[in-house]
């Protein structure tokens, strides 16, 4: 429906402006947009950080800036992960911003060291402290020379301003200086025998899980690093604990001796990995997010390489048996069209997952990818006669993906909460992948990666598409069978 | 026990938070207690940032406005749909709440300023959104510390696209908590709000409602009793509230205000300026419902009275039959509750009409005039906490026992953890209304859910016992 925009003022009606939001020229509109942002996907750097920082034992993640930041981001994890989020700050208020941060600093890493009793901190900064120019390095000299924490009391520290990049460049940058900071340099050619699995920005304690499960299968010994599985999912005990688990500080000093690091995502671990490639010079592998079959396939046989280890019988059979899930459901999500949203590395797993299935990526919306993300994605849709009629859009947001949404529409959206407006508007569903999750119990503790990851997914995707249709068919094609 | 408490901190941070914490005792109508002052670095407050209380708080909820989050991305996308003010209307026409607009600074708005980009992307939300009734300009940190200046901007685009354009100088490192952010909103709607806009069908009844954000549907459980009484709710602020709202709010005859922290500056400033009186009013739980309504109908005519009396008298047995449902099983519970604006002090009389006792309260971010408020309010040897850290509130817990705590989302499953049942009670924990006698079913239904959930005898694995008595 096509509807005059000189219309579209203060008098005419909402239904008219309604039609009007749904248009190709409102589209256009829309696309033409050059200073707005409208609902991005995507985080700024600190909360990525903590994130990363979370996954050390004992390990107390320390904003430098202002509270209210601290209080945003453990709110954001806490409502995906329901789980208590530790984080302090040091509560940088106008003085510091015309002094600068060090005596809030220096106050605030005396107090937390005193209060709750860390095995080690790691120091992020907002974008406060980033205008100022807070030189986190030379403060934390400083508070050591001043006696305020002891002077061989670990701290890692990285510079995270919110205004470069996103979540995951936080997630990134900490993860460098979490390696910087506190790994014991590389001892020559010996190494402690143990394979590095490296996450990325992944907000699924079920998923490190996996990745655990399915090395130890392969009889490959491994040190996950950041390990925040049990942080972000402790059990319940009735006592609670500050520091559930996590990777035990050891294995982080002894980081740089591993036999080889795996990471297990590329874009949010892009200065990690070129850290311990070329500069550390430490056999290392990036591998796809393992989502789906074939990335899981080739998670393992990157496994196989790396350390000569076979993949063993029982992961086959788990294999045969995802592969019989697949062939079982096919028929609910071949040649349905799909619209997804989220992090580069989720999306380029995802995307591999629905075209093995028969599935169609339609619009593929990523707020935080870049040109190198675009380029690969396009060639994975190029890969496949699924992905044809597939297009990445960088750099743009869930309002672009609204009026994609109502000029070419699809069966079903795959995103985090945010796209339930999106769905609603579109009148399709959402199956929920990604980060937050905030409106529905309990996804983050199944798995989306390895074999039994991709159970769940084709699950949670065929089930989805059943349940609507009972939801919307006619009493008499309301049936038993589907 | 606060001394012991406090021993685990360093002198100087042991001295500043001594000042915090208080016991309430015989005779104490308004014990010494300190507040509104910076919070201890390295700690975990639960306290926000001045952004967190204009955007988040006070402007967020004005649902036909747009909201500029102005800066980088994070602030904006923290506080997008997380805060549960309800808002009727169509979303992306004339409903922008579910909506994070922001100008997602990069490292090159930080250097060469962001000015110019604003300009722009204001004229690109008059392009998308033409119904939208006007502008506010959330500043970020960033914004004040590179020195943009948003207030020339918001001038000359106002008037090149005719509407309300309002610049909020809410960077986040301003004062010390949400409450800055809250002054500097109601300064701003004073400034460019108010009186700019005249309603032509005002009646002799007519009332804002202020201070109320709709949290799970609040706002429209107040209005129903209001109109009950023969009242006409005409402006509300903060909850499914209008730009022509603020703009016409100099007409109305009384101004009721529920969260009295973060909305008193207004109310203060249209009595100084226009002489509308304002009260403070209570729709937490009958008790105070009851009070709050005779309170509200003496500032009216006999007319009202009536209306008022039969109003309570309407819903008391329904209100009796809640509290004969609920209170055997929660009579005598004790409660420790640590919120913001209004709840440390307004939803003691909830509780208290289920049977329950509050033995531990405190603000986030409350100033003097509010403990002066909630003080007489208490019972002898409450404990009464400003600002209180993770580690003070746990420990708390531990020495007194509570049989439900309420608190927010950081607080939450720190206490659900230690098995102590918890409800959030910033957001409802997602249930809501609690306000007004549509609320009080669904908060006394809760709080026994949570009190009384078999969850919690889960915790300790059998066999763990036995080998214990064993």
């Amino acid at each position: 429906m096509s509807v005059d925009t000189t219309c579209c003022n203060n008098s005419c009606d909402n239904q008219a402006i309604s039609e009007w939001i749904k248009s190709e020229e409102y589209k256009e509109k829309n696309f033409s947009r050059e200073a707005l942002t409208i609902n991005p996907s995507k985080a700024c750097q600190p909360l990525g950080a903590m994130l990363c920082a979370l996954g050390i034992e004992g390990c107390l993640p320390f904003v430098h800036g202002s509270q209210g930041c601290a209080a945003y981001f453990r709110n954001n994890l806490s409502r995906h992960l329901r789980e208590p989020v530790p984080t302090v700050s040091d509560s940088m208020t106008e003085d510091a911003a015309v002094f600068g941060g060090q005596a809030n600093m220096i106050d605030g890493l005396k107090n937390a060291h005193a209060l709750y009793h860390p095995a080690m901190m790691a120091v992020f900064t907002t974008c406060m402290a980033e205008v100022i120019g807070d030189d986190l390095k030379a403060f934390i000299t400083n508070a050591r020379n001043q006696g305020a924490i002891p002077e061989d009391f670990p701290i890692a520290f990285a510079h995270t301003p919110s205004f470069v990049g996103s979540h995951i460049t936080g997630w990134d940058n900490m993860f460098k200086g979490l390696l910087q900071s506190l790994a014991d340099p590389r001892h020559g050619k010996w190494t402690n025998g143990r394979l590095y699995l490296v996450p990325g920005f992944d907000a699924y304690p079920a998923n490190l899980r996996e990745y655990r499960r399915l090395v130890d299968a392969m009889g490959i010994p491994v040190t996950i690093l950041p390990d925040a599985s049990e942080p972000m999912d402790a059990p319940h005990t009735g006592e609670y604990e500050l520091y559930p688990g996590g990777t035990p500080m050891a294995e982080l000093a002894d980081a740089l001796n591993a036999s080889g690091f795996v990471f297990m995502q590329k874009y949010s671990t892009q200065n990690s990995f070129k850290f311990v490639k070329n500069v550390q010079k430490i056999n290392t592998e990036v591998v796809t997010m393992p989502i789906g079959i074939k990335n899981t396939d080739n998670f393992l046989m990157a496994l196989t390489e790396m350390t000569g280890k076979a993949v063993p019988a029982e992961l086959e059979r788990e294999r045969g048996r995802a592969v019989d899930a697949a062939t079982d459901a096919h028929q609910y999500i071949h040649g349905r069209r799909f619209a997804l949203f989220g992090d580069p590395d989720l999306l380029i797993g995802l995307v591999g997952f629905l075209l093995e299935m028969g599935g169609m990526p339609v619009h593929i919306v990523c707020t935080n990818g870049n040109a190198k993300f675009k380029k690969e994605m396009d060639a994975l849709l190029a890969s496949s006669p699924f992905g044809s009629e597939g297009k990445v859009y960088i750099g743009k947001d869930l309002w672009h993906l609204h009026s994609l949404l109502m000029t070419e529409p699809v069966d079903m959206l795959i995103g985090d909460s945010h796209g339930k407006y999106l769905a609603k508007d579109a009148g399709i569903p959402l199956a929920r992948v990604g980060f937050p999750l905030t409106d529905r119990v309990n996804l983050h503790r199944s798995p989306i990666v390895g074999y039994q990851g991709a159970i769940n997914l084709i699950s949670l995707i065929a089930n989805t598409f059943i349940e609507e249709l009972d939801r919307t068919c006619s009493d008499e094609r309301f049936e038993l069978l589907r | 026990m606060v001394d012991d408490i406090l021993s685990a901190y360093p002198e100087k941070a042991r001295k500043m938070r001594a000042k915090h914490i208080v016991v309430k005792d015989e005779g104490c109508t308004t014990c010494a207690i300190k507040s509104n002052s910076k919070t201890i670095p390295g700690v975990m407050t639960a306290r926000g940032c001045a952004y967190a209380g204009s955007k988040g708080v006070v402007f967020g909820p004005v649902k036909d406005m747009i909201h500029i989050s102005h800066g980088p991305v994070g602030c904006g996308y923290y506080s997008w749909s997380t805060r549960r003010n309800l808002a009727a209307g169509e979303r992306g026409v004339d409903n922008f709440v579910p909506f994070q607009f922001t100008s997602d600074f990069t490292e090159n708005d930080i250097v060469y300023g962001g000015d110019k980009k604003l300009e722009t992307l204001i004229r690109e939300i008059k392009e998308l959104f033409p119904k939208v009734k006007g502008i506010s300009i959330q500043s970020e940190c960033p914004v004040g510390l590179i020195g943009d200046d948003i207030e020339s901007v918001a001038r000359k685009m106002s008037k090149e696209l005719d509407m309300p354009i309002v610049p909020v100088r809410c960077e986040g490192f301003r004062g010390i908590s949400q409450s800055l952010g809250h002054h500097i909103a109601n300064d701003a709607i004073r400034d460019h709000m108010i009186g700019k806009k005249e309603r032509a069908d005002v009646g002799p009844y007519d009332v804002a409602l202020i201070g109320d954000y709709n949290i799970g549907g609040d706002a429209w459980a107040t209005k129903t009793i209001l109109e009950e009484m023969g009242l006409t709710v005409t402006n509300i602020w903060t909850g499914d509230g209008t730009a022509e709202m603020l703009q016409t709010a100099h007409q109305t005859k009384l101004n009721l205000i529920h969260c009295y922290r973060s909305m008193n500056y207004i109310c203060k400033h249209l009595e100084e300026e226009y002489g509308t009186p304002w009260m403070e009013f209570n729709f937490f739980g009958p008790t105070k419902i009851e009070e709050s309504v005779l309170q509200i109908a003496e500032r009216f005519d006999e007319k009202i009275m009536k209306k008022a009396k039969a109003v309570i008298a309407k819903y008391k047995p329904q209100m009796e039959k809640v509290i004969e449902q609920y209170r055997p099983r929660l009579e005598g519970k004790k409660v420790m509750l640590y919120v913001g604006g209004l709840r440390p002090r307004h939803i003691i009389g909830a509780y208290e009409d289920l049977g329950m006792e509050v033995i531990g309260t405190g603000y986030e971010f409350a100033h003097k005039d509010d403990y002066d408020r909630t003080i007489p309010e208490m019972g002898n040897a409450t404990v009464i906490y400003d600002d209180v850290t993770a580690y003070e509130f746990e420990e708390f817990v531990k020495r007194l026992k509570p049989d439900l705590i309420g608190s927010g989302i950081k607080e939450k499953y720190v206490f659900e953890k230690m098995a102590v049942p918890f409800r959030q009670m910033h957001s409802w924990d997602y249930s809501g209304p609690y306000h007004g006698y549509d609320g009080f079913p669904i908060f006394a239904r809760d709080m026994d859910m949570a009190i009384n959930s078999p969850t919690w005898a889960l915790s300790q694995a059998p066999w763990k016992k036995s080998a214990k008595e064993v």
